[in-house]
């Protein structure tokens, strides 16, 4: 158990360093870097602008920039924004808060509305009721948070007045966006609910449970301790969906965060900025789905944890 | 058994349906639009919907049915070449599931590396890479999917290895290229097309957002993307520039999952 748990972890660490690396060499290919684009724009001289490259290492050969690169990141060192000159991990903690609160907000929501619809549509009987959770997962999957989101300020702020839309940052603030951007999530976590609750209900176990007289309820906890395990991944897969979402979340609903610095840097070009945040992303990524596997492991006694 | 492909069959008339009506009505964008889907009228701006304007105008006075007609062509074609930008993803998966183990150890690990990235961030660093455009979402978006189609087809390809017919094909000497052609390739099809359907919607999703967020380049040009980001910046006082753009991609994602799970059979991936 312990070693399988290291040897997961040890293979997501190799993973989200060479997605590092590869982040580092895509982001070196660029014809004009940050100091061309702000500098030269500027109309700053060009002796100038050779001074300020080299201040910054970017005259250093590709290599050397890249151990200096990887050599900083455990000290907490991600460089320097291009732009304002703050470091990059400053700029990352002062915003992952706000993220961090939303995108856990948003994964609750996923997580209870997509499991709830999807056990409805797995195993309710009545065709009806059967049909309306499928069409609610198959909604909030066609619908994109930047098209919900404008709806939900339009219901429930500016028609109902019952929460605050866009800005600021308390708790309040942070119900409709999480729910806004959960809901589009929920979608695939229900359809992944739903076919893995209906392969379980098939099986020969529950067969048996029926054929010595089990009362349905406790057919139905058998086919969920089998039907929910799969969810697990799903969950863990869609946080990927659900940190590109917070981008988008973030800047429809006014609201600070990560998603907004790593769009201010794409605009401004500023390379540091985008290269920490994308590789931040990559490890976080990594890392929940290799404690997904760990998880499943726990759970699921069929899993084999010792090959 | 019978009772399952009649729901499949009926599931693929609607979705096949759904989606014939919205690709016609892009495609006759120009005979059924009322109004060139670019002019502004300030004079006429954020009209309700009307026998003149069918959905309303938006904040610059341009109609909004003319604006979603030819806003589907933008969309489609945008998410149609996307599609064909991750194809690569299909040689690479071909390549890692019939090449050998460290072809396969190769590829793979690269691809696991690249699969690491969220994609829409991954599209998101790509386009600081490439710049603001139509074609350069394209690319963005696409490439980003690229490993996740690579993953599918190496898993579908061996699976397909092991099946008792292309054994049979390798025992008698078959070369390689004609096993993966011949044999290989009309089994793994089926999944595979689900695939691309479920990549499509995707990429109908995700470049929309690019051009929501406005990296379309282009601004002016009907684009749902860019009409939701019109509507957004209007909706406290005409709700309707942003309904009908919303209405229209929805339709179209929702046809072509249906699209998708009923060629596959089952449930597609989110």
């Amino acid at each position: 158990m312990i070693g399988f748990t290291f040897r997961r972890v040890g293979v997501a660490l190799v993973v989200a360093w060479l997605a590092m690396t590869l982040a580092f060499v895509a982001l070196r290919w660029v014809p004009g870097d940050a100091v061309d684009s702000t500098l030269t724009h500027a109309g700053v001289p060009a002796d100038a602008i050779a001074a300020r490259r080299a201040a910054l290492g970017l005259n250093d050969p590709l290599w050397q920039q890249y151990v200096d690169y990887v050599a900083g990141l455990p000290r907490g060192d991600w460089g320097d924004s291009l732009i304002s000159g703050q470091p990059v991990s400053e700029l990352i903690w002062q915003n992952a808060g706000s993220t961090a609160a939303l995108a856990a907000g948003a994964l609750l929501v996923a997580v209870v509305l997509g499991v709830t619809l999807g056990i409805l549509a797995g195993t309710v009987r009545w065709r009806i009721g059967r049909y309306a959770a499928e069409a609610a997962a198959s909604l909030a999957l066609s619908t994109p948070v930047y098209w919900t989101a404008t709806l939900a300020i339009y219901v429930f702020t500016v028609t109902l007045d019952l929460l605050p839309g866009v800005g600021g940052s308390g708790v309040r603030h942070v119900i409709l966006p999480a729910c806004v951007l959960g809901f589009h999530t929920a979608g695939s976590i229900a359809q992944v609910t739903a076919s893995s609750i209906r392969e379980a209900s098939v099986q020969d176990f529950v067969r048996t449970a029926r054929a010595k007289g089990l009362s349905e309820f406790d057919i139905l906890d058998h086919v969920l301790r089998v039907g929910l395990l799969p969810v697990i991944a799903v969950v863990a897969l869609q946080l990927g969906f659900l940190l590109g979402g917070t981008v988008i979340t973030e800047t429809i609903f006014v609201r600070r965060g990560l998603g907004r610095v790593l769009l201010d840097a794409i605009s401004s070009r500023d390379y540091p900025v985008i290269q920490g945040l994308v590789v931040l992303a990559a490890v976080v990524y990594s890392l929940i789905n290799a404690l997904a596997d760990v998880v499943y492991g726990l759970v699921d006694p069929r899993v084999d944890m010792s090959s | 058994m019978m009772m399952r492909s009649r729901t499949r069959n009926y599931r693929l008339m609607v979705a096949a349906a759904l989606l014939g009506v919205i690709v016609l009505l892009s495609a006759l964008a120009p005979v059924l639009a009322r109004h060139d889907p670019r002019a502004a009228r300030p004079e006429d701006q954020l009209q309700a919907p009307s026998e003149h304007y069918l959905l309303g105008t938006d904040l610059l006075g341009r109609d909004i049915y003319s604006r979603v007609l030819y806003g589907g062509r933008r969309t489609l074609g945008v998410a149609l070449l996307t599609v064909v930008v991750t194809l690569p993803g299909l040689v690479i998966g071909l390549v890692a599931g019939y090449g050998g183990r460290w072809l396969d150890l190769a590829l793979m690990t690269l691809m696991d590396a690249l699969l690491a990235f969220p994609s829409l961030l991954m599209a998101l660093a790509l386009i600081a890479l490439f710049g603001n455009g139509m074609v350069q979402i394209a690319l963005a978006v696409g490439a980003a999917g690229i490993p996740a189609f690579a993953r599918v087809t190496r898993a579908a390809v061996i699976e397909a290895r092991g099946m008792p017919f292309v054994e049979a094909a390798r025992s008698v000497g078959a070369r390689p290229e004609a096993i993966l052609w011949r044999h290989i390739l009309p089994v793994i099809a089926p999944p595979l097309l689900a695939f691309a359907g479920v990549t499509l919607s995707w990429a109908i999703l995700n470049s929309a957002a690019l051009m929501f967020l406005g990296y379309g380049g282009y601004i002016s040009a009907p684009d749902w993307g860019v009409m939701l980001a019109d509507g957004r910046a209007a909706f406290r006082v005409a709700p309707w520039v942003a309904l009908a753009p919303g209405v229209a991609l929805s339709l179209t994602v929702f046809a072509i999952n249906l699209l998708a799970s009923a060629l596959n059979g089952q449930n597609g991936r989110g």
